[in-house]
């Protein structure tokens, strides 16, 4: 097992190696990061041509590149162009765990950014999830077991629907219903921007209620998803010889389903969750824009936008990071829920 | 059909029966599915609402800004409202559709022709090329789209010049989104493509193919790919829908069709903000959106069943 693990992880390498340059070369195409950094005031050519020194974006991009993975303090960088390299380079690089400096907040480091953001997307989506599990199992595990039904009819109908939704109409329109109508009829209306009310500050009880409505809208069409495959896994399970037996020896529905369908019907969802998980840190772009939530998918967003490659190349290296560790555990989950697969 | 069994004695109409042909059988099982006809029904509706309802209004009509009478909401003139620079909205969801309807269509074409390509490469040569070509599309699969979508628009954004199709003029960004989404979407498609080839390259009529001679190229297009058609047709229909949403979101997040160029997912963008002033800013466009999507995704279910070879046997 140990062994299985060490391969996996250095087989990891080159593949993030791959990932790095491939997204490093889109993203230097697509724009000028200087274009952006005066603010409002435009960038006098010199400064710009200075600034593109001190950033080394004047290099050509494979140097560029290097710089960003081991860093440059092992070079001289001419920041006043008379041909005499005098200034050493400051950067580590992002294998000695320098992430680089953002170009749109200069001088903050990117890491800084990513870190502020992430706590804000993982209180988003860690609930959501955890809610879009437990929603899609109960709904799935009931309208399998009772097949037909016209319960079942009437999920599989909703969970069809839901499934075609975009995530911005369900969350339009239920900022529309529960926030501005509500509040139009006096009910009691939900918050639609933001993580808390800055009047009251940042407390759990008011983060909780502003995140009803982005939880609400992200869950739609996941637990339409999810339901209708852990309906379709259970509906498989069940056929199966050892659940007549179960029932045959006299177990009770309940120990059936838990322990026996279940089981064998989570080997594949734990494949599926295995990747969803690690995109959680990614956080959701759309939901987080529309609710104005100061999560990663914005910082995602906002950065691209702008050509920041500091902050964009560490968010994704981040996440395919954490692809590569939830591959592995769920290889591992999967062969302690399934014995016949050994790993050697 | 059912006369002749009415007329004649059960036994001799099991005789006299005509052989239903392949197509027929396939329209016959997919009348019975009431929610594919259903969606047929309302995608006809959506597609005569983009085309027919240009005629009453011209593409400049809806370009046409006037900001004296901005975020006006429905009345006589303007049956949709205004939008945040007075643009009427019913003309921009009509020529929106068009291009929205046809960005589904063609990234579905640009979607099935990479995933038909690659899997039907790595499931009949094997080998090597397999290994390789599902290791890409494993990681592609890694991605995750929407971000994807985003880089690759970005990079490619402006560096298409408009082109006239159909007698009107397109933003370049049409083409850049086409290709963005078609070149994100196809893995689902190679994988179900590789294992029917896997398993049907393995049959006689290959195996004979092969013994006369026919080149590699005839056996795949001309006598694999024929038996494969039904998961191919399946995907691509509910592709067009995947595109269609796939093209709102980024639109919606303002880096996809640029303005003034409609499509209904450029409309929806900034709408959030207007949330409790404007609100026909995304309900038209996003109904719309969500009504075409529901229907193609219902005709995709309805022939999911009518193509499935499984269900053909148990029908006769």
């Amino acid at each position: 097992m140990f062994r299985y693990v060490v391969r996996r992880l250095l087989q990891a390498i080159p593949l993030l190696l791959i990932i790095s340059i491939v997204i490093f070369a889109l993203l230097q195409g697509s724009g000028d990061p200087l274009a952006t950094l005066g603010g409002r005031r435009t960038v006098r050519p010199e400064e710009r041509e200075r600034l593109a020194r001190i950033l080394g974006l004047d290099k050509p991009i494979y140097i560029q590149y290097v710089y960003w993975l081991v860093g440059n303090d092992w070079v001289k960088i001419d920041v006043d162009n008379d041909g005499i390299p005098e200034t050493a380079g400051t950067r580590k690089g992002i294998l000695r765990g320098d992430f680089g400096t953002s170009l749109v907040t200069r001088g903050e480091p990117a890491i800084d950014i990513i870190l502020e953001r992430l706590p804000n997307t993982l209180i988003l989506m860690i609930p959501a999830e955890i809610f879009i599990l437990m929603t899609a199992l109960a709904i799935g595990i009931y309208s399998a077991m009772r097949q037909y039904s016209w319960i079942d009819q009437a999920v599989t109908a909703g969970s069809f629907i839901g499934y075609s939704m975009p995530i911005f109409f369900i969350a339009l329109a239920s900022m529309y219903l529960f926030a501005v109508n509500f509040r139009k009829w006096g009910l009691p209306y939900l918050p639609t921007v933001g993580m808390f009310d800055p009047k009251v500050g940042k407390t759990f009880s008011q983060v909780v209620i502003h995140l009803v409505l982005p939880i609400f809208s992200m869950s739609v069409v996941s637990i339409s998803g999810w339901s209708r495959y852990v309906r379709s896994q259970m509906l498989e399970v069940t056929s199966q010889d050892y659940i007549r037996t179960a029932y045959a020896k006299g177990l009770s529905e309940r120990k059936v389903l838990v322990r026996h369908a279940l089981k064998n019907a989570a080997i594949p969802m734990v494949t599926l969750l295995g990747i969803e998980i690690p995109f959680l840190l990614g956080g959701a772009v759309v939901t987080e824009t529309i609710f104005g939530w100061p999560g990663m998918g914005r910082l995602f967003f906002d950065h691209l936008t702008r050509s920041d490659t500091p902050v964009v190349m560490g968010i994704l290296m981040l996440i395919s990071f954490a692809v590569v560790i939830c591959q592995l555990i769920t290889d591992i989950v999967y062969g302690w829920l399934d014995p016949r697969i050994r790993y050697d | 059909m059912e006369e002749i069994n009415n007329n004649d004695s059960g036994a001799i109409a099991q005789i006299e029966k005509p052989q239903l042909s392949y197509s027929q059988l396939v329209w016959m099982r997919f009348k019975r599915h009431k929610m594919a006809v259903v969606g047929m029904v309302l995608l006809i509706l959506m597609i005569l609402y983009s085309t027919l309802g240009a005629s009453f209004t011209t593409e400049s009509y809806s370009n046409v800004t006037d900001t004296s009478i901005r975020l006006s909401p429905p009345y006589l003139a303007h049956p949709f409202g205004t939008d945040t620079v007075g643009r009427d909205i019913l003309a921009r969801t009509i020529y929106g559709g068009q291009i929205s309807l046809l960005i589904g269509l063609i990234a579905m074409a640009v979607e099935v022709i990479m995933g038909v390509l690659i899997g039907a490469i790595a499931g009949y040569y094997g080998g090597i090329l397999d290994s390789l070509l599902m290791r890409f599309t494993e990681a592609m699969f890694n991605v995750p789209q929407l971000p994807l979508l985003l880089v690759l628009g970005k990079l490619l954004a402006d560096k298409i010049d408009p082109f006239p199709l159909l007698g009107r003029e397109f933003s370049g960004s049409v083409i850049v989104i086409i290709a963005v989404i078609g070149l994100t979407s196809w893995m689902g498609l190679a994988r179900i493509v590789r294992a029917n080839f896997l398993s049907l390259k393995e049959r006689e009529f290959v195996t004979a193919a092969n013994c006369i001679g026919t080149r590699n190229g005839s056996i795949i297009f001309g006598h694999i790919l024929p038996n494969t058609m039904a998961p191919i047709i399946v995907s691509g229909t509910l592709g067009v829908a995947n595109a269609i949403i796939s093209e709102a979101y980024v639109s919606f997040l303002g880096v996809g069709v640029m303005p003034p160029t409609a499509t209904w997912g450029n409309m929806l963008n900034g709408a959030y903000q207007y949330i409790e002033s404007a609100p026909w800013l995304w309900i038209f466009p996003g109904t719309l959106i969500v009504l075409t999507v529901l229907s193609i995704n219902f005709i995709g279910d309805g022939l999911r069943d009518a193509l499935d070879p499984h269900a053909l046997i148990k029908a006769e």
